[in-house]
């Protein structure tokens, strides 16, 4: 493994909110590698550092110790070369924008020609099954189509990196899988490096190469657990005896992590 | 359908209607109480005992009343607006055009002088600090205090007319601009601006593609107070010019020689004007925001 596969390296990383009452240790001690194609899950109890990590890394908040490289580089200059696609908690759309318009925003911004954007807002928003509500409004739609165009203006620019904050936390169950499938697929097909938050412990099965357990206050990483599924995924694997002891020990590592806070 | 709209109009012009003719029933009653010392001492001094019917008859007919009757009002309304030439020096028409010209300069000119106001604030911290407190204390000057001081400053070195005029207005009415400007340009959330972060989007890019969108309903509010305002501001600045023309010097006039129906008649067409101002704004708000505005008038 070439030092050039490291996409993401984080060492001894540790952030404090300073807030009026009590600095908050929202992170602490975290060590993590993430290799290119790789696709990493972070999942833990609310409030435990999942999105401060992961903001850190798109350089959206500045850690107050350690250090992280992205690509090589610092997350500064990552951002600079725009070299993630970062999917937040909340759909983010601007009002005032009609859905293509949201999704034509970082081509315009990027100074993409007119046709190339039309064209790729209307691809993905196709990918996304939001065809024929490119002229609606955000307010329009409901709150898992607004996050489904949230995710195709991420996915249209063709960032190496994705950044997903809980993206499918609004949706339901069915729409839910869809889009697993789908992002299964997009990145089976483009090998895109994916960090993924989510609360459920089916989609971290079934989705990811690697799952990180976090605990809150402070947060920190609590184990790592590679996958053993294969590669080649559906539905269904997540129904396989592999699946379900991977589950298994995801469980009990949440566990430990709720224990280990009562403790404290 | 159409019987639905009718519903629609009853249902909305009757409670309008209904206030209305309050009103004026109100103030018929009220002329007679201001006017009837005057009328019954007048009546008296002609020889004669004045029965009530006779008293109250006087108090909505005199020629320069303490409060003239609706009316009385009315007549002169429309005497001067549609009775004269609407270039002659007794057409409210006339001053109407005079008042609103400086009106519309004196607006155009402060919003724009507040959106520049605002934008420097926003985006330089310095200015944040240094400017808006002028911004702020210039307002708790009273207008009446200074509008003479520019006048006498401008008119020593010969700038009479519309400018002094456009100036005091301006003065008051970019205030409102800057506040909600300001606010406006604030008012996308942190996840918006993270967006445009994460695309490393130029601070200019972000003025146009987020600040400035973002601000437009705050833009609209403000500016509908303010172009209320410089039409106060236009008229308070024709008052101490001793000026011949707009409904300020129709007003001045008006209180000089007593003519009472003559002041009613000038702030009816002020109130006219200030109305058609508002809505016109508001026209343009709805032009300009369309469909998004909905949605952008919701969040805000
Ligand atoms: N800007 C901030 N100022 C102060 N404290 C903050 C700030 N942002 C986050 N925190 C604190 O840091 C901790 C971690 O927050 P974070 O948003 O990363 O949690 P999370 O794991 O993403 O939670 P969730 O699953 O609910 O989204 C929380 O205790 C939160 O209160
Ligand atoms: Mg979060």
């Amino acid at each position: 493994m070439s030092a050039f596969d490291v996409v993401i390296d984080v060492r001894n990383l540790g952030l404090t909110f300073e807030t009026p009452d009590a600095p908050v240790h929202a992170l602490q001690d975290i060590n993590l590698n993430i290799r290119h194609g790789e696709f990493v899950t972070f999942i833990g109890p609310s409030g435990c550092g999942k999105t401060t990590l992961m903001r850190i890394i798109a350089d959206l908040e500045q850690p107050t110790s350690g250090v992280v490289t992205v690509n090589g580089v610092s997350p500064r200059e990552a951002r600079l070369k725009r070299a993630y696609g970062y999917i937040f908690q909340a759909a983010a759309l601007y009002p005032w924008r009609n859905i293509q318009k949201n999704v034509e925003l970082p081509h315009e911004i990027m100074g993409v020609s007119k046709a190339e954007r039309a064209e790729k807002a209307l691809r993905y928003l196709d990918l996304v099954g939001l065809k024929g509500f490119e002229k609606k409004f955000p307010f329009q739609l409901s709150g898992g189509m607004q996050q489904r165009a949230s995710i195709a203006r991420a996915l249209s620019f063709d960032p190496d990196l994705l950044l997903m904050d809980e993206p499918f936390g609004a949706l339901d169950e069915i729409t839910r899988d869809r889009m697993n499938e789908e992002l299964l697929r997009i990145w089976a097909k483009t090998k895109k490096t994916v960090i993924f938050v989510t609360h459920s412990i089916d989609e971290a099965v079934l989705l990811s190469t690697r799952i990180v357990i976090m605990s809150a206050r402070p947060g920190r990483i609590i184990d790592v657990i590679d996958s053993n599924l294969p590669v080649e995924r559906n539905l269904e694997t997540r129904e396989s005896p592999a699946a379900q002891e991977l589950a298994h020990r995801i469980r009990l590592g949440l566990k430990a992590g709720h224990s280990y806070d009562e403790v404290k | 359908m159409s019987d639905g709209i009718l519903q629609g109009v009853k249902d909305k012009a009757l409670p309008v209607l209904a206030v209305v003719a309050l009103i004026i029933l109100g103030w018929y009653a009220l002329s007679v109480a201001l006017n009837w010392a005057q009328v019954s001492e007048r009546l008296v001094k002609d020889g004669g005992a004045p029965g009530v019917a006779d008293i109250v008859k006087g108090t909505w007919s005199m020629e320069r009343p303490v409060l003239p009757s609706p009316d009385q009002v009315a007549v002169e309304f429309a005497k001067t607006t549609f009775g004269v030439k609407v270039t002659a020096k007794k057409s409210l028409v006339y001053h109407a055009t005079v008042t609103a010209s400086a009106t519309l300069v004196s607006f155009a000119l402060g919003a724009l002088l507040g959106i520049l106001l605002a934008i420097g604030i926003v985006h330089v911290q310095t200015l944040d600090r240094s400017l808006m407190p002028w911004v702020i204390a210039s307002q708790t000057v009273p207008i009446l205090a200074i509008a003479p001081m520019i006048i006498v400053v401008l008119g020593n070195i010969g700038i009479t007319g519309l400018v002094p005029k456009s100036i005091i207005s301006m003065y008051l009415c970019f205030f409102p601009v800057t506040i909600g400007m300001v606010k406006g340009l604030r008012s996308p959330d942190p996840m918006e601006l993270d967006l445009m972060r994460s695309y490393n989007a130029s601070q200019a890019q972000v003025f146009w593609k987020l600040r400035l969108p973002a601000s437009v309903p705050f833009l609209f509010a403000s500016l509908k107070v303010a172009v209320a305002i410089s039409l106060t501001g236009a008229i308070v600045g024709e008052l101490p010019t001793g000026a011949s023309a707009g409904l300020g010097a129709r007003l001045l006039s008006g209180s000089y020689y007593g003519q009472t129906v003559q002041i009613w008649s000038a702030l009816f067409m002020a109130a006219i004007l200030g109305a058609t101002l508002v809505y016109g704004i508001g026209g343009i708000e709805r032009l300009v925001l369309g469909r998004a505005g909905q949605s952008a008038s919701a969040r805000s």
